[in-house]
């Protein structure tokens, strides 16, 4: 958008007018090209685009990542605060919006702190020194001479930012020449600084898109096919039109919605409209149970071969072989607060609220949508329920810009109910992990397999064509998706940490790439991580008891990696392993350990279990976690995922299956989709490893993978009985064990 | 027919011109623009839009307005604000007990009631009362340990 359009929409939207522009990436491009700047530096180059400082004592910084319940912008103005040499109680967050701040695309991969945070103590040091270069100008004294406390410069007299806000010159490219400070200056990074977002929370304040209130807003809410391909036949559009508070009934293609001026009002209507419409359907889904995982094999797919190790040495001697399938259902994000986005159409111009993460890619496909260049739309990020991945949030976005084109101006807050979220979001795919190991006769192995079937783990607004957005494929003039992709390794997508960190001679890693989507699939927390690790390390307990040997001393004996090998024995120290402990039949624990994407955090757990063998019933009662994530911004905010990572992940584990037959998705309620509750949810501890000279790794979805393996080793340790499909729901295990019972 | 509908909320006496079947969270949350309560199934599953009716746990999602009456209903908002917290919202800010957030209220109205009726709970009672309020992001035992210093503390 030029600066003056985007001045005019910024007067029009009531929002402060910011004099400032991103340069459009086509334009940077045409530069000669500029030294690789570090984390989001490198695409978001200007100074004055990641800092302002203010007259009035403040300083506000931008940054591209939102807020997803993660912490981040309490991490982020804790590095600001350090770098700037201000009190962090003056930094004020700007966050992922269109129209202010930097572009960083999504706010996914635990990659918040390495890329945002990374830009930022950069832009900070330089934006300190440019501060100080002015102030000694100012004094007369040699930059050299001062120092910075809450941002007053002193040497011979004082000068303030605040005095100096207006001529600090942020006009310009980082240059990235100004180091951060070692991690003995810091005195904000390190500390449990409390979440600058809970005490809104915790006291009915407006914190989410949800509570965005707006004058003459109206309610909409959107009436979804009953399957994902079904034909719209009829539906009575008078009486929908002639009921209570009905403003708009939307119906384009099979994109069908309502709005009214009360939300009671929409929801009877939409009601009402389910109701009278009439469909026709086709049974076009998956076989369900263990067909469905001999369906996924049988589907074509892309083949690779993501990883290939051969051995230096010819294998000699007795030589074992082991193999297993193992296999994960398709799971939900399961939000508790289902999809929502305010939107608002005047003169030409969208304005959108969202809890989307990423604002920029969303704004790209509902341009593509709406048929309105991306000029034309501001989305701004505001915060929602916990999303864990790609759920519903884009979508909502689209379906409220679309109902706000029928409301004459008026903005429309559009909530999905709980049936939407469940049945239309993205879910995790259902994989296969077949794995193959060979061991020798000094229980080492020597050769290792790891085969993975899996639809698309990313199927988010971004993609350079394409559609995305779930009601860009209903509406008449519809869009197809784009043609999904598997990010390449060494993070990968669908493989995610199906390459084992430890060091095996020879080994291959080959994925089935399914494109096509039955079942809608996309981003679910780890993405094929939390399934490759629970196969990668349920195998090697499989490998290490045939080997005969203790699971944790093999581990170590299979690692290199100094980080990985201090993690796994400060695990096992601290969860006092014993080698070689035997479940009692009910009572048992595992270990396992993973490296996030082999690039982010370390993390190792020991978890216990215990299994009613009558029932088949799981309980984790306790899981002991080791940790390694680089420099620590925020040590509670990193205890704080690492425990939700871990409890989530039990639940995913023990519990969760999103249900279907041949035709529809019937996962529609928290009656069909349980999940952990209190009394289940295990007692949790973790222990940090602080490297305040290393990078900061992200945490996010760190726990997750060994947190399943850890579970189902224990299971196993437990009852003898290895169980490879997931989740280990009361009827499967009691099924596993009568059926290996004597 | 829409009919008003006096009713008692947080001390206040506040007034909705609704039909008689509306689920109360509506009207507190757009009529009374209190954003304690939240939506999160509408199916009275999941406890984020839960209120207190007379000092009990309701789920007003769905309370039809009509059979509250003049019932005292509390929200979030009414038990504190952030200038002045109730000591079970200081505790969870003390605890750091949320990730999203999104089901906060309905933990800590629950916990109110649990409080008012058993002002010492084992960490057991705690974990029942709340056995229907669900959390996504495994915050549930730094909710029970606010709940916790709220009962040592208040």
């Amino acid at each position: 958008m030029d600066s003056a359009s985007r001045r005019n929409f910024l007067k029009a939207a009531g929002a402060i007018v910011v004099g400032f522009s991103w340069a459009q990436p086509g334009a940077l491009a045409q530069q000669a090209p500029a030294a690789r700047l570090p984390g989001s530096l490198n695409t978001n180059r200007m100074l004055e685009g990641w800092i302002r400082i203010n007259a009035n004592g403040t300083v506000t910084v931008f940054t591209g990542k939102c807020e997803l319940g993660q912490g981040i912008l309490t991490a982020l103005a804790q590095i600001a605060a350090d770098e700037l040499d201000v009190g962090y109680e003056r930094i004020e967050m700007v966050s992922a919006d269109t129209s202010r701040t930097p572009n960083e695309g999504m706010t996914a991969g635990s990659l918040s702190v390495e890329n945002s945070g990374t830009a930022l103590r950069y832009a900070c040091a330089e934006a300190r020194q440019i501060l100080i270069n002015r102030a000694a100008a100012k004094l007369g004294v040699a930059a050299a001479k001062l120092s910075v406390t809450d941002g007053t410069v002193s040497g011979s007299g004082t000068v303030t930012y605040w005095d100096l806000a207006r001529e600090a010159n942020f006009k310009r490219e980082a240059t990235a020449q100004v180091k951060p400070k070692p991690a003995s200056q810091h005195k904000m990074i390190g500390r449990s600084v409390q979440r600058r977002d809970i005490p809104s929370k915790v006291t009915g304040g407006r914190s989410y898109v949800h509570d965005v209130r707006l004058p003459g807003m109206v309610f909409g809410r959107v009436v979804r096919p009953p399957s994902y391909r079904a034909r719209l036949l009829s539906f009575d559009e008078a009486a929908i039109k002639a009921m209570p508070g009905v403003v708009a009934v939307v119906r384009d293609g099979v994109f069908l919605a309502v709005a009214a001026e009360r939300e009671e009002q929409a929801i009877k209507a939409s009601r009402a409209l389910r109701d009278s419409a009439r469909w026709s359907e086709r049974p076009d889904l998956p076989p369900t149970g263990p067909a469905l995982f001999e369906h996924l094999q049988a589907m074509p797919s892309r083949e690779m071969v993501v990883n290939e190790k051969f051995p230096a040495n010819p294998v000699g001697g007795k030589v074992t072989t082991l193999e297993a399938e193992y296999t994960r259902p398709f799971q939900s994000h399961a939000s508790i607060g289902p999809s929502c986005a305010v939107a608002q159409l005047k003169g030409g111009k969208y304005t959108v609220w969202t809890h989307s993460q990423g604002v920029f890619p969303l704004r790209g496909h509902l341009s593509r949508v709406l048929r309105v260049p991306a000029s034309a739309i501001t989305c701004i990020h505001t915060e929602g329920s916990g999303c864990y991945g790609h759920n519903g949030a884009d979508d909502a976005a689209l379906d409220a810009a679309l109902v706000a084109r029928a409301t004459g101006g008026r903005p429309v807050k559009l909530q999905w109910m709980r049936e939407d979220e469940f049945g239309w979001e993205p879910y995790g795919s259902a994989m296969v992990m077949k794995l193959k190991a060979r061991f020798d006769e000094s229980k080492t192995v020597v050769d290792w397999r790891h085969e993975v079937w899996s639809h698309p783990h990313s199927t988010r607004p971004g993609s350079p064509t394409g559609n995305n957005l779930l009601a860009g494929w209903h509406i008449a003039n519809a869009l197809a998706p784009a043609v999904p992709g598997n990010s390449p390794q060494p993070s990968g997508a669908a493989d995610r940490n199906a390459v084992p960190l430890y060091e095996f001679p020879g080994q291959k890693i080959a994925l089935h790439f399914i494109t096509d989507m039955p079942i809608r699939t996309s981003a679910l927390r780890t993405l094929g991580a939390y399934a490759n690790v629970f196969a990668l390390e349920s195998f090697m307990d499989e490998v290490a008891l045939a080997a005969g040997a203790d699971p944790v001393e093999f581990r170590l004996r299979h690692m290199k990696n100094p980080r990985a090998l201090e993690v796994i024995e400060e695990c096992a120290q601290k969860a006092k392993w014993r080698p070689g402990r035997r479940g009692d039949g009910a009572h048992g624990r595992g270990f396992a350990f993973a490296r996030y994407k082999n690039l982010a955090a370390y993390c190792a757990i020991v978890a216990d279990v215990v299994v009613d063998r009558r029932t088949g019933k799981v309980r984790v009662t306790k899981a002991v976690s080791a940790v390694d994530a680089g420099l620590i911004i925020n040590p509670d905010g990193v205890v704080n995922q690492i425990e939700g990572g871990i409890i989530q992940s039990t639940s995913w584990t023990l519990k969760e299956q999103v249900a279907f037959d041949r035709q529809r998705i019937t996962t529609r309620s928290w009656a069909d989709y349980p999940i952990l509750t209190f009394p289940e949810v295990p007692a949790v501890e973790v222990h940090l490893i602080n490297r305040p000279d290393l990078r900061s790794l992200g945490t996010g979805e760190g726990a997750q993978g060994p947190m399943v393996a850890a579970i189902a080793n224990a299971v196993a340790n437990a009852t003898g009985v290895r169980i490879r499909d997931l989740p280990l729901s009361p009827a499967r295990v009691k099924a596993a064990l009568a059926s290996t019972s004597i | 027919m829409p009919q008003e509908f006096q009713l008692n909320v947080n001390g206040a006496s506040r007034r909705a011109y609704v039909e008689p079947d509306a689920p109360l969270l509506y009207i507190l949350r757009n009529d009374f623009e209190l954003s304690g309560p939240r939506f999160g199934c509408g199916l009275s599953q999941c406890g984020a839009c839960t209120v207190l009716i007379e000092g009990k746990a309701a789920r007003s999602c769905v309370t039809p307005v009509v059979s509250v009456g003049a019932a005292k209903i509390t929200t979030l908002e009414g038990l504190g604000s952030k200038d002045k917290l109730h000591p079970l919202q200081k505790a969870f800010i003390g605890e750091q007990a949320a990730q999203c957030g999104f089901c906060t209220n309905g933990m800590i109205m629950t916990a109110k009631a649990l409080l008012d009726k058993t002002p010492r709970p084992t960490e057991h009672q705690i974990r029942k009362a709340l056995a229907a309020n669900f959390c996504r992001c495994g915050t549930h035992n730094r909710i029970v340990r606010a709940i916790q210093r709220a009962s040592r503390e208040a």
